[in-house]
């Protein structure tokens, strides 16, 4: 039970931000359905954001004017809006292939190949 | 609460957790409470306007144990999942919805103070958090395996997506006028008579209100845009393969969600807990909640907030039972056409208001007014 | 075991349940599935973000990513999920070759992590680190242009580059009204491909 008197420091947020942009980066090359591709995206950029506020947050800071301070949150906002706007186009395309296609199967989008 | 318990429990994290799971069940039980209540008040409202008496035996003449009899039926129904049911998420969906609903109850301020976490984007929080609601009517009707669950449940998140566009430029004008999302903010600031209420502030903020009446009735579902659990339409939409205490499940989302918007509406427009007359204020006993004399204002606060909610969900109440249902079409009209411009013109119109006169339409005809008599005088100086 | 480090705890409730329904993204099977995992694993970091004293953003991640992309996505779902083509199996060969790769981009950002010194646990147990004024009104004034938070900052040169975010704020406001119009237009009703010839087209 140690490992719960101790305090929560930068590390850790590090280290879940890294374990959510593997799983990202993982589920983008492995998913073969357009909107699981889609889902990986969103871990990865989640990722990214926890990164940012934890840098950002002002208790995890070792001094009073160390870290990004508020630019963290406000970058992680942008981030986030960013995020929702490429998500709707990525939709729209990915109901676009479905369209022409009849199928979301990413595989089967070898129209350019050789 | 936490000082006392740790005194007598030895172990402090015990008595940090016993402390958390009190004021937990206090909350979830006004959650159930307020369900509770409203169920009978939905039947005797309805039957009245139906020109009959409804439940009159359980518990007396009027009937003030229905709602526990009912939960208890329920209760003791088969427990049925269809066949082509996505068994996990059918199991998990009442849930959703129900958490959702209930974690609102975690930013809503019942007085001054008394608020289970207060929090400086309290407005804010509550808006996201009952946005989450439509995962539960989501998995619901996909979960079912059957299609008319499906286009329920599809319209329904549809209406409530919509909604949320509307009700947000809603809350955002008493915003404005205090200048933080703090909801205990919000209601202090409308504090003494009733004509400090936001509700009379300004013309804006009066069409505001009514803009946001329609708002929240639309984002809860309740008629007249109830189309997702049309009994005629649907069977019952995305509540079809739902029996026995699932649906008791949902059906309480709905009302700790009617209960929200209706509480919501009292803080940011009609005053909070502040009476119409500040029998606080005028009996001199003083604001802090931490003295006796507080501690019975707030009271009286609190009183003053239930009595508003409750009006308040009597009036949607009222509206499912006397309206007919609208279409889907005309739904998404009313939301995209009429309340999403309304809605800007009277933030719009707020702001401008704001910015022209900020202490009140009277302040600022005195301003205009002495601004004239200085003038008057200064030219007569001046000939002197 | 007398006192429990609360933020700690709710930390690794919320580490935990982000990360395991991460992982779940990744190894489920159906589509729908998928969706609700990720939607509980965004809910957690949302979690996170309060415990990091980021209240606004969490609020925000709450309505905009669980509320709002989320939604978008289970529709997306729903629109393209068809019975039987809801899950789509990868071979295994590509699956050890997304491990590899993945696991060696996890070991290097985990030795990365611990490896600045500067970044390690803070020495007191978390305090409420006290904030002037209302954090969520430094956000909106930093928005506006006015950065309050970083008045004391000695340097001048750095003083003078602090002019706040308002050209960001206004710059992704047009690109969000850019980008929906466009989607709106990608994703609209056009006649649809014959599907007798699509499932001729098809490998078997």
């Amino acid at each position: 039970m140690n490992l719960l008197a101790q305090p929560v420091g930068l590390p850790h947020y590090l280290v879940v931000s890294a374990i959510l942009f593997v799983c990202g980066v993982v589920c983008m090359a492995t998913k073969r359905n357009m909107l699981g591709v889609l889902m990986g995206i969103e871990l990865v950029l989640n990722g990214a954001n926890l990164n940012f506020v934890a840098f950002g947050s002002p208790m995890l800071r070792a001094g009073p004017s160390d870290g990004l301070g508020l630019d963290g949150q406000l970058i992680a906002l942008f981030v986030i809006v960013l995020a929702a706007a490429e998500a709707a186009v990525a939709l729209a395309i990915a109901l676009n292939f479905y369209h022409t296609h009849a199928t979301v199967d990413v595989d089967r989008g070898e129209e350019l190949k050789g | 609460m936490t000082e006392l318990l740790t005194n007598i429990l030895s172990p402090s994290w015990l008595a940090y957790a016993i402390a958390a799971a009190i004021q937990c069940a206090l909350l979830l039980v006004v959650a159930l409470a307020s369900a509770a209540v409203f169920i009978w008040l939905e039947r005797k409202v309805s039957a009245r306007i139906q020109d009959r008496l409804g439940p009159t035996r359980v518990g007396g003449r009027f009937g003030w144990l229905q709602p526990p009899a009912d939960g208890l039926k329920l209760l003791c129904k088969e427990d049925i999942i269809p066949a082509a049911a996505d068994r996990l998420l059918f199991r998990v969906a009442p849930y959703i919805s129900f958490c959702s609903a209930f974690c609102v109850f975690l930013a809503l301020p019942f007085a001054n103070g008394w608020v289970a976490l207060r929090l400086d984007v309290g407005v804010f929080f509550i808006l996201a958090v009952a946005g989450i609601e439509v995962f539960g009517v989501i998995l619901g009707g996909y979960a079912s395996g059957s299609k008319w669950s499906l286009y329920g449940a599809m319209r329904e998140a549809a209406q409530v997506v919509s909604y949320e566009v509307p009700l947000a430029l809603c809350v955002v004008v008493p915003v404005l006028l205090t200048g933080s999302m703090d909801l205990v903010e919000i209601g202090n600031r409308q504090a003494g008579w009733f004509t400090n209420w936001y509700v009379l502030h300004d013309p804006f903020t009066f069409v505001t209100f009514w803009v946001y009446a329609t708002c929240a009735v639309a984002s809860t579902n309740r008629a007249p845009f109830d189309l997702a659990e049309a009994e005629s339409e649907l069977v019952a939409g995305f509540l079809t393969e739902y029996s026995g205490f699932r649906w008791v499940i949902f059906f309480m989302a709905e009302y700790a969600s009617m209960f929200v918007v209706s509480g919501l509406a009292a803080v940011l427009f009609l005053g909070g807990w502040n009476g119409p007359i500040p029998i606080a204020g005028l009996l001199h006993l003083g604001s802090d909640p931490d003295t006796a004399t507080g501690f019975i204002a707030n009271l009286l606060g609190l009183g003053n907030f239930l009595i508003k909610t409750v009006a308040g969900v009597t009036c949607v109440i009222w509206l499912r039972w006397t309206l007919p249902r609208l279409r889907i079409d005309q739904v998404m009209t009313t939301c995209l056409k009429y309340c999403v411009p309304l809605a800007s013109a009277m933030l719009a119109g707020a702001v401008l208001w704001t910015y022209l006169c900020p202490g009140g339409l009277i302040a600022r005809a005195r301003h205009s007014l002495t601004i004239a008599a200085e003038q008057q005088h200064a030219p007569t100086q001046e000939r002197k | 075991m007398e006192a429990i480090n609360w933020h700690g705890f709710f930390f690794l409730f919320f580490a935990i349940v982000a990360c395991a329904f991460a992982m779940a993204v990744v190894v489920a099977d159906n589509i729908v599935r998928m969706a609700c995992y990720l939607v509980v694993s965004l809910g957690a970091v949302a979690g996170l973000y309060f415990l990091a004293q980021a209240e606004f953003l969490g609020a925000v991640q709450l309505m905009v990513y669980v509320g709002g992309t989320m939604v978008l996505l289970v529709f997306g779902v729903m629109l393209t999920a068809r019975g039987p083509l809801a899950s789509m199996r990868t071979g295994g060969g590509q699956w050890i070759m997304a491990a590899i790769a993945g696991g060696a981009l996890l070991a290097m950002l985990l030795q990365a992590a611990f490896s600045v010194s500067d970044w390690a646990a803070p020495k007191t147990i978390q305090e409420q680190a006290a904030v002037e004024g209302s954090p969520s009104a430094r956000l909106g004034l930093g928005l506006m242009g006015v950065r309050v938070d970083q008045l004391e900052q000695p340097n001048l040169m750095l003083r003078r580059g602090m002019s706040g975010h308002l050209l960001a704020f206004e710059i992704i406001s047009v690109h969000l009204v850019v980008v929906l119009v466009g989607a709106a237009y990608l994703a609209r009703a056009k006649r649809r491909l014959d599907h007798k010839q699509a499932k001729d087209d098809q490998r078997p």
